[in-house]
């Protein structure tokens, strides 16, 4: 098997996902500056709704597939309908107040949905029915699946349409114009107040997707799954630069392949028997002794590349990959 | 005498404790091109803005036959009310196109939004040929006339312009004057807050002077031109 192409096409199917989801953080920050830290658990709603209406659907005698997409069918307008109520609720009233007022505000609504998801949902996770094959594919000497190549599609699919809606329709550039200066955008006409809820609901509607394709990969959800998810695909809005929105997508993809590479080597590389010299003799001779391994680093360090990179790019290049600090407001 | 297509009762505007606007009335009759002048820190900017709604004020403005001081911003617009801010406030991310699409956003007349910005881009040939540059990289007085095409792009009936000279050279300046002088040729109302009293007042028929947040003179450009009061403190006699 050759693990190199494997991790690659894990990281690009987890990518495409931290892609999708760094997409809400990213245009909701272009807008009006927040971090909108509830947006994991948004996908999280996302995932068990639809994995909620797909289990109870499962034994019914509609076909596999019209369950599934009624799963989505839920799952998506819930989410908007969240993300809206988000907005209008916790964020719009704290608009002119300082900056630490909305970012603790966010906090809270993440708390608040992850409890309230478990009392819908109990602490269980809710397993994903294994209603459609999965076949898997070989290519080079690795595989792909069913639901990887979906995965990878859909979310290219959504990428393509996100950026057709910002880059080339007259909301888009409104949405862009708002960004840039609301007050002047209000000059031409713009109702700010629909531009930043249609962020908050555009995002959510992506969010609900991503959940529920980040669910069908684990073949899980659960009521805490959008912590570490929301904190990677944040950590990838940041790697491309906060704002930034072709940037959330190379950030996004990019956080998969380091995270699927680095967890597929990180094993190897930290097995104190495969170092030269280190097997020889002595103790650690005895400890190696009949191949065995010495890992000092295992693939259970998974959760740790993201925030590796993170950090990186913090002390490196703050505005992040794409994010060019362009001076603006003559 | 025609109607004022915008007349404005005690106008004040706030910050914080501190009065920046103490009570102003004028009015502007509809096709009149009319400025404000006045020193540095006298109200004039924060006047426009309370007009354009981006701060909130006390006292009255009508707006034909409406009251204004209470509508939201982005409502102005559609009535023919547009402000080109101190500072231009073009979008800099954007390009020169986009930003001459946003001027029209209100609209969906796309055969009248074409044949404007074909005028435009006659009136200002320059902003054709950089179309696609992101507006940003445009100099000064190019980044004034896109604020400028902007705000004509949204068929104002009343343009308010906040100091278009600043920053310019006086051949820009000169270029900038032309094109305003083209659009209330045409039957735009035009109020035009200048730091250069001189120029202001030699394109508009009357004026107001505007101290420390309140009007003291008000009267036609030519007794303005002519007050010594005026010479001493705003030309520099
Ligand atoms: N955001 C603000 N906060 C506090 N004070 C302000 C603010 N904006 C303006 N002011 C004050 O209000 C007064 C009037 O300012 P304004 O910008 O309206 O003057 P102006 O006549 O346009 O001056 P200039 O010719 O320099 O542009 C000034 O004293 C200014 O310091
Ligand atoms: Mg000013």
């Amino acid at each position: 098997m050759d693990i190199l192409l494997q991790q690659i096409i894990n990281g690009l199917t987890t990518g495409s996902v931290y892609a999708v989801v760094a997409l809400g953080y990213t245009m909701v920050y272009g807008v009006i500056q927040l971090i909108n830290f509830a947006h994991g658990e948004v996908v999280m709603i996302g995932a068990m709704v639809a994995f909620a209406v797909i289990a109870a659907l499962a034994g019914s005698a509609l076909p596999p597939a019209v369950i599934v997409l009624a799963g989505v069918l839920a799952a998506v307008p819930a989410c908007m309908l969240l993300g809206y109520g988000l907005e209008r609720i916790a964020y719009r009233p704290l608009r002119h107040a300082p900056r630490l007022a909305p970012l603790i505000t966010a906090i809270g609504m993440s708390i608040i949905l992850q409890h309230l998801a478990l009392l819908v949902w109990g602490r269980n996770p809710i397993a994903f029915p294994q209603l459609i094959e999965n076949p898997s594919y070989g290519i080079g000497g690795a595989a792909i699946s069913g639901v990887q190549i979906a995965i990878i599609a859909i979310s290219l699919l959504m990428m393509g349409g996100l950026s057709w809606l910002v880059y080339r329709t007259r909301f888009g550039i409104a949405i862009r114009a708002t960004a840039e200066n609301v007050h002047v955008a209000s000059l031409m006409g713009v109702n700010a107040d629909r531009v930043i809820a249609a962020t908050f609901v555009i995002g959510a509607a992506l969010g609900a997707m991503a959940g529920v394709m980040y669910g069908s990969y684990y073949g899980i959800a659960h009521y805490t799954m959008g912590f570490v998810l929301g904190l990677k695909a944040f950590s990838a809005a940041v790697l491309g630069g906060i704002g930034n929105i072709p940037g959330a997508m190379v950030g996004g993809l990019l956080l998969g392949l380091v995270e699927a590479l680095g967890t597929g080597y990180i094993g190897d590389y930290t097995d104190l028997c495969r170092w030269p010299g280190a097997a020889e003799g002595g103790w650690m001779g005895e400890r190696c002794a009949d191949g065995a391994h010495f890992v000092l680093f295992g693939s259970n360090y998974q959760d740790v590349f993201a925030f590796l990179m993170l950090i990186l790019v913090l002390v490196l290049r703050p505005s992040g990959l794409l994010g060019e600090r362009v001076s603006e407001r003559a | 005498m025609a109607r004022a297509l915008i007349e404005v009762l005690n106008l004040e505007v706030h910050y914080g404790g501190i009065a920046a606007v103490k009570g102003v009335s004028f009015a502007v009759e509809e096709g009149e091109m009319v400025c404000l002048i006045g020193a540095n820190g006298a109200g004039k900017t924060s006047t426009l803005k309370a007009l354009a709604r981006l701060l909130p004020s006390r006292g009255e403005v009508h707006y034909g036959a409406e009251r204004i001081d209470a509508t939201p911003p982005h409502e102005l617009i559609p009535r023919g009310l547009a402000l080109v801010p101190e500072g231009r406030g073009i979008f800099a991310r954007l390009t020169v196109a986009e930003n001459l699409a946003m001027g029209a956003y209100h609209r969906s007349d796309k055969a009248g939004i074409a044949a404007d910005l074909k005028r435009i881009h006659g009136l200002l040939p320059r902003l054709r040929e950089r179309s696609a540059q992101v507006a940003g990289t445009l100099s000064g007085g190019e980044q004034q006339m896109l604020a400028i095409g902007r705000a004509l792009m949204g068929r104002p009936k009343l343009l308010l312009l906040d100091e278009p000279s600043m920053g310019l050279a006086p051949l820009m300046v000169e270029k900038v004057f032309e094109v305003i002088r083209t659009v209330a040729a045409e039957g735009m109302t035009v109020l035009l807050v200048e730091q250069n009293a001189k120029l202001a007042l030699e394109l508009c028929a009357r004026g107001y002077v505007m101290e420390s947040g309140a009007i003291t003179v008000a009267d036609t450009s030519t007794n303005l031109l002519a007050d010594p009061r005026v010479r001493a403190a705003y030309l520099g006699e």
